[in-house]
């Protein structure tokens, strides 16, 4: 044992297993099938995301978004308009479905930006549910079933169900860009001074920033993570219906990230990974799973299932899984003779 | 990015409420026109006006009734209750279940199932809410998992189908308002209105009137105003809290059940309903103001009015738009008054 490590052994293990994790999901596509390379991998990797624009939100800027589905729907519904009916090419429509995410995000972050707390949690679940009727009710944009794509684009390897290996690289790669990219933007200024808003909104604008500005582009930035989400979503779905984006979406993208740990940066990626497994493998045995009201057993009640993780979760560790997982190897390092790791904020505020 | 200059401050706070203002009236004119537009007479618009307005109070007084629960649990305790959708589905299916097993009269399912749902929010409370009071974000959390596996159950109960409730014999008919009457052919007869939208928007008023009456005059609602501004002090002064939070809660939960069991009659129950009238009671409150009576009163209205005369009114091309004008409604009271209409900051 050297000096570094009897130092702070957390950190050390922290380190050695998220090497370990890298090495793992870059060599798993020699290693899983692509089954599960394809429905837990890729899967994983869209929701996580998308889940990660909401612990973004919700751990740096204390906004618990719910209208991260409905953004990334935007995103989703504007690349395949322009590519199913207008024919235009991947590059464009990608950069207009993200632009006008963004631009979206930005209109929801301006007028919800001097709501805090509960109140935002509500306003942009009422947003969320209002882009799904808009969907719903406008099938000139969204297509009487949705919008289908007969294969992925090329950029992604084409046929995509059978060769999921480069849409599962593309997943990565962008995943790992969406996690540095957070990981340096808190670091900037402009992090910085959202994290100041977080804590303390009123100092904030007594030390002369403009507190619903910074919202609204934290908002827009939150807008920006999710489409990369929503077009991955397309790629992987191979269509985009307005029930890719319903109140169940919207939720299940909540609960990824609770599940994870709100306030953990990596838990979207955990707590997605979580969802893919019990939505992959719990649907066969999940029909045996008593109804609580003893009648027909549906033969998917995952989302039962999903619910109850969410509520043990939420009763048990208000940190998730990663909350578990700190505190784990901060007990064990404290076994090993250290004084334990400041860590970040538990919980985000919701007080204004 | 530092604080904008006063001046732009004024000029934004002037004319949001200002473009606010005129697109409301706006709107209100062009109803009008359309309504009125072509004379008074039985040829003209105002038979479709009357029978179109009163539709749309009908559906307002069912939101007050839905929304006054929802924010009567936030009034006192702060809880979002976001299963209250949930709440009024349950209460839906519930008056259904009731009468295709012939159990119990139509009037008696109404009372009963409001009452079971009232039970099913104590229940959801004392298990999962009560040790949790004051971490409002947790609390929110706990209700949406509890309606996702709700919404399930129900599915996996009740299945996918539409089902309906039928009023009761002497409701089911239509009531003639005798007035634009006309005569000859099979269309002869004067304007009509079903009975059961009647006694609905009735229902609604009496409840208004009696939360109204319950939280003014009685020593319960005494309670519970106090309770809304500070919950400590209420508790020092030897008041059960804990008490009044589970009869408030009842209260607020039945009222979704009541809703749902008179919508029942008019509207579709079927699942995904749960999450349109989580959506009407947010849009409700927040346009309102949280903890608002009569915030929910006026919220209840403009969003009934808005969905009933939009189809009716906007231009055959633009109906499928509708849902953006509910939308509108959000930004513009967001955009003037951050905490609702009557609302006011925590």
């Amino acid at each position: 044992m050297n000096a570094a490590l009897r130092a702070d052994p957390a950190r050390w293990i922290n380190r050695a297993v998220a090497v370990g994790v890298l090495l793992f999901l870059v060599l798993a596509p020699h290693v899983v099938s692509d089954f599960n390379l394809s429905q837990v991998g890729i899967r994983s990797l869209w929701l996580g995301i998308a889940a990660a624009s909401l612990v973004f939100l919700a751990g740096y800027c204390g906004m618990v978004s719910l209208a991260q589905a409905a953004v990334y729907g935007v995103a989703g519904f504007t690349y395949a308009d322009l590519v199913v009916k207008l024919g235009i090419g991947q590059w464009p429509a990608i950069a207009a479905g993200m632009a006008t995410a963004v631009a979206f995000g930005l209109a929801v972050g301006l007028v919800s930006s001097r709501t805090t707390g509960i109140y935002f949690l509500m306003l942009t679940l009422a947003v969320g549910v209002i882009v799904y009727y808009f969907y719903l009710q406008v099938e000139q944009i969204s297509g009487q079933t949705g919008l289908h794509l007969d294969h992925a684009p090329a950029l992604v390897g084409g046929d995509t169900i059978s060769h999921p290996r480069r849409l599962y690289y593309a997943a990565l790669i962008l995943s790992a860009v969406v996690y540095v990219f957070i990981r340096y933007l808190v670091r900037t200024p402009f992090g910085l001074s959202l994290q100041g808003v977080r804590d303390d909104p009123v100092r904030m604008h007594s030390l002369g920033y403009n507190v619903p500005i910074h919202r609204a582009f934290a908002f827009a930035v939150g807008a920006l993570i999710a489409s990369v989400a929503g077009i991955l979503s397309v790629f992987f779905n191979l269509q985009v219906s307005p029930s890719s984006i319903d109140i169940n979406q919207t939720i299940i993208v909540l609960a990824i990230a609770v599940v994870g740990g709100l306030t953990r940066l990596e838990g979207a990626w955990v707590g997605a990974l979580v969802y893919s497994v019990l939505f992959e493998y719990t649907q066969p045995w999940a029909a045996h799973l008593p109804s609580f009201f003893q009648k027909p057993l549906g033969s998917e009640r995952y989302p039962t299932w999903l619910g109850l993780v969410f509520l043990v979760i939420v009763l048990a560790s208000p940190g998730g899984l990663m909350g578990l997982w700190h505190g784990g190897v901060d007990a064990l390092a404290r076994r090993l003779g250290s004084r334990p790791r400041v860590g970040p904020a538990e919980e985000p505020a919701t007080h204004g | 990015m530092r604080a904008r200059a006063p001046i732009a401050a004024t000029i934004g706070a002037r004319t949001g409420p200002a473009l606010g203002v005129g697109l409301l009236l706006f709107a209100l004119a062009w109803v009008a026109y359309k309504a009125f537009g072509s004379g008074f007479g039985i040829d003209g618009g105002v038979p479709d006006w009357i029978r179109v307005t009163l539709a749309g109070l009908t559906l307002s007084g069912l939101y007050f009734v839905i929304a006054s629960g929802f924010t009567l649990i936030f009034g006192l305790m702060r809880v979002v209750n976001m299963a209250h959708g949930s709440l009024y589905l349950l209460g839906a299916y519930a008056a259904f279940e009731f009468q295709s097993h012939h159990l119990i009269s139509w009037g008696w399912g109404v009372v009963v199932s409001s009452l079971t749902v009232g039970l099913a929010g104590v229940v959801m409370h004392q298990l999962f809410l009560r040790w949790n009071q004051g971490q409002e974000l947790r609390q929110a959390l706990i209700t949406i998992a509890i309606s996702f596996i709700l919404g399930d159950q129900m599915l996996a109960y009740f299945g996918g189908a539409q089902h309906y409730v039928s009023p009761p014999q002497v409701l089911s008919g239509n009531a003639d308002l005798g007035i634009f009457c006309s005569t000859g052919g099979i269309f002869g007869g004067c304007l009509t209105f079903p009975w059961f939208r009647f006694v609905a928007l009735g229902t609604a008023v009496c409840v208004a009137l009696a939360l109204a009456l319950v939280l003014r005059k009685t020593r319960f609602g005494m309670i519970v105003r106090a309770g809304v501004d500070d919950e400590a002090m209420v508790g020092a002064t030897g008041i059960n809290v804990d008490a009044v939070n589970a009869v408030a809660f009842f209260l607020g939960s039945a009222l979704a059940g009541l809703g749902g069991a008179l919508a029942g009659v008019f509207l579709v129950i079927a699942p995904g309903e749960d999450a349109d009238f989580l959506l009407k009671a947010l849009v409700v409150v927040i346009v309102g103001g949280m903890g608002s009576l009569a915030g929910a009163a006026l919220g209840a209205l403009a969003l009934g009015m808005i969905e009933t005369w939009s189809p009716q009114y906007l231009p055959g091309a633009w109906s499928n738009y509708s849902i953006l004008l509910t939308f509108l409604l959000l930004v513009f009271v967001l955009a003037v008054r951050p905490f609702g209409l009557f609302g006011r900051p925590t």
